[in-house]
């Protein structure tokens, strides 16, 4: 299961998934959020989604001295957060942006797709792809 | 509330020092809540009697809710101060990205004293607060440009807002607004010239951070709750499908459409600025307030040919709202979209308040056309119904003010026709440019009696839509409902929720939701606070000279048939005194 971005045309910036993201870990507000929604540069542009499109060769997972970050099956990563060392390193490797930074713990958040963002976007942005990973074909 | 809720910070800014440091006021978010109830204790701390609205002394306070960051649509943010535009409260409310901002910045209210020697912007990052030199942004043509500068210049692109004004502001118009990202305002009562008076340019203020809640459990039960009633409610649908400007049609049938100035209540060009007509040509996008599924904020795209150069064009993105189409369309005798349109965008690159522009320019040619005045005071502009050329010129000359009667007119209508006459169609509330909506007595009487001389203090075109056809009630009854609803909105006021979503925040969800954030209220208790903020709201008022006995009725609202026949003088100030009866009980 991957999550994936249907139409950001769709989206009309009410960071709704943002607080879906948050709320999933217990508390209000957006620290603990793995997805970002922002203008493009001014709004009547439209907007950008930004959240981890689950590479099959992860650049972060790479990059990542410890071994905290490890691919993870079917596209994506997950993390040990027992072994991260808030190197900051896969956060500079994600060209996407969609490695969120914990400043409370000084740790990576990474989505895990697990999709409840997908049911709190009432414009249809998101999508759930049961399919699997984002980058097939380039292997 | 929650020890650990950040909402408790009210961040102090003195401009003069350029100083700032933070209070921790528990206290007064356990007594007032937030928003409105916050502010109004605020201002009474700082704002002294008599001062000059326009003087350093005038604070600006900004406050958000507990439940903003917690809940969908507690997304608006209420600032206080003294109105430039009234001489009196002024409370003026804004959504965009602007509460989330302040309340994930950590900040529960903003306090604004003195005034800078420079223009300056302030930008609030991390707990910090940073004065930027604005020197450079300072006589910008557009406030769109101005907002595009501060977005490249700043971090926190997502979770930022960012409040500017426009030359209107700078040049102390008394209705100047605050505009936040391009398309949201603090629109009514001059918070602009309040900023312009203190040389502050903008605000950008952004921030990213948990907050508590009391049973994490139970918060994602009622977070779904209202969340599926804010997206499949069919109250909601309206405002997102065609927005507020689904309005326009059905005034106009009913004969509530205030048309030329009031001197007709319906317009026969209205279909041409119809939402319907909007959404069919123009929009182009539609945008929501953070934390807000609903996004009622409808954007048209409109195309136009240079003419200086074949197939080359420009595309303007510009916001409709049923308000700034009435005061700007109809008001104007204006049914062409395109002008409208362009309108509009001049009103928005120069940061005025759309509805107060269009009631004056409306009083400014029917006194042309009763000949008060001639070209000369409009300095050559032929100001005429529907020649929306003419509109566009003078409200860039209300900004440059080149003469005496520009000068006049940016100081609004009451103003304008107590200089020149005119006074019986000088469409002014309680000094304050009125709404669109002569739908009847209870109208104009909500508008009369509220206290920041807005439509929406307490509905009062809603009472009278609902009493059509029935018995009209009494002055009592109405004096009674009116005040009701107020005292109930200054809750929901005070939560910063958007009144579009007061059908899901009824008394017993709000007392639901609070609990959450540790704030204990019997859904009476919060009908007590609503009454106690009013009343406080009211007592600055009375502070600072206002009186109901000394409120001036325009004779026009008696002489325009309404939805259900003329209204009469004597109804309004019966239904007033029993107005004020009811307020000091």
């Amino acid at each position: 299961m991957r999550l994936s971005i249907a139409d950001t045309e769709r989206c009309v910036g009410c960071q709704s998934c943002m607080f879906a993201c948050a709320r999933r870990q217990g508390d209000a507000g957006l620290a603990e959020t793995c997805i970002g929604v922002r203008s493009i540069g001014g709004m009547e542009r439209g907007f950008v989604v930004i959240v981890c499109r689950a590479c099959v060769e992860p650049p972060c997972a790479k990059v990542c001295p410890t071994g905290a970050l490890k691919a993870r099956k079917g596209g994506g990563v997950l993390l040990d957060a027992s072994k991260c060392i808030g190197c900051e390193h896969c956060r500079d490797a994600c060209i996407l942006g969609a490695v969120f930074w914990d400043d409370e713990i000084n740790k990576p958040m990474i989505c895990v797709h697990c999709g409840y963002c997908v049911q709190f976007c009432p414009h249809g942005v998101l999508n759930l792809d049961k399919r699997g990973v984002a980058n097939n074909d380039i292997k | 509330m929650i020890s650990s809720d950040p909402l408790a910070n009210i961040l102090y800014i003195d401009l003069s020092k350029k100083a700032y440091w933070i209070d921790r006021r528990q206290d007064l978010f356990e007594k007032r809540i937030g928003g409105t109830g916050v502010a109004v204790e605020l201002l009474k701390e700082e704002c002294p009697p008599g001062c000059e609205a326009l003087g350093h002394e005038n604070p600006i306070i900004l406050a958000v809710g507990p439940l903003t960051g917690l809940f969908p649509l507690a997304s608006k943010t209420v600032a206080m101060f003294k109105s430039p535009h009234t001489g009196n409260l002024g409370e003026s409310h804004c959504g965009g990205r602007s509460s989330l901002a302040i309340r994930m910045a950590g900040y529960g209210a903003i306090v604004i004293k003195g005034a800078s020697d420079l223009p300056i912007y302030l930008a609030i990052h991390d707990g910090r607060v940073y004065f930027r030199d604005a020197s450079s942004l300072w006589g910008m043509e557009s406030s769109f440009t101005v907002g595009r500068i501060i977005r490249e210049n700043e971090p926190g692109a997502g979770l930022r807002t960012i409040m500017r004004i426009g030359k209107a502001g700078e040049q102390l118009v008394s209705y100047a607004c605050v505009t936040t990202e391009s398309y949201r305002h603090f629109g009514r009562l001059g918070l602009g010239a309040v900023f312009g008076s203190k040389k502050l340019k903008g605000i950008v203020i952004s921030g990213k951070r948990s907050l508590p809640v009391s049973n994490k459990k139970e918060y994602r039960r009622l977070y779904e709750e209202i969340y599926q009633r804010a997206v499949n409610s069919p109250v909601m649908r309206k405002y997102h499908d065609l927005g507020t400007a689904e309005n326009v049609m059905p005034l106009n049938e009913m004969g509530g459409l205030p048309t030329r100035n009031l001197q007709e209540a319906r317009f026969e060009g209205a279909s041409g600025i119809s939402g319907e007509a909007f959404a069919e040509n123009y929009l182009g996008r539609r945008l929501a307030c953070s934390h807000c599924p609903v996004a009622c904020i409808h954007i048209a795209a409109l195309r136009e040919p240079y003419e200086d150069e074949p197939y080359f064009y420009k595309t303007s993105m510009i916001s409709y709202d049923y308000e700034p189409i009435y005061a700007l369309g109809p008001m104007l005798g204006l049914s062409d979209a395109q002008g409208f349109l362009k309108l509009m965008d001049q009103v928005e690159k120069l940061g005025i308040d759309a509805m107060s522009t269009g009631v004056i320019l409306a009083w400014a040619t029917e006194a042309w056309q009763r000949g008060i005045i001639s070209t000369n005071e409009t300095a050559g502009v032929n100001l005429s119904w529907g020649n929306y050329d003419g509109y566009i010129d003078a409200a860039k000359l209300i900004i440059e003010q080149p003469n005496e009667f520009y000068r006049t007119l940016a100081r609004g209508v009451e103003y304008a026709s107590s200089v020149y006459g005119g006074e019986d169609y000088a469409l002014a509330l309680g000094r304050n440019e009125m709404p669109g909506y002569h739908t009847g007595p209870a109208a104009h009487i909500g508008v009369l009696t509220g206290a920041r001389h807005s439509h929406l203090d307490n509905a009062g075109y809603s009472i009278d839509q609902k009493t059509l056809g029935s018995k009209r009630c009494s002055p009592e009854e109405l004096a009674q409902s009116l005040l009701g609803e107020e005292r109930w909105r200054q809750v929901l006021s005070s939560l910063v929720i958007c009144f579009f979503a007061r059908g899901i925040y009824e008394p017993e969800m709000v007392s639901k939701a609070l609990r959450l954030a540790d704030f204990d209220f019997t859904t009476e208790g919060l009908r007590q606070i609503g009454k106690d903020i009013h009343r406080e709201k009211y007592r600055f008022k009375t502070r600072e000279g206002f009186s109901l006995e000394k409120l001036r009725i325009p004779n026009r609202i008696l002489e325009t048939e309404a939805l259900g026949g003329n209204v009469d003088v004597q109804f309004i100030q019966t239904t007033i005194e029993h107005f004020e009866r009811l307020l000091h009980q």
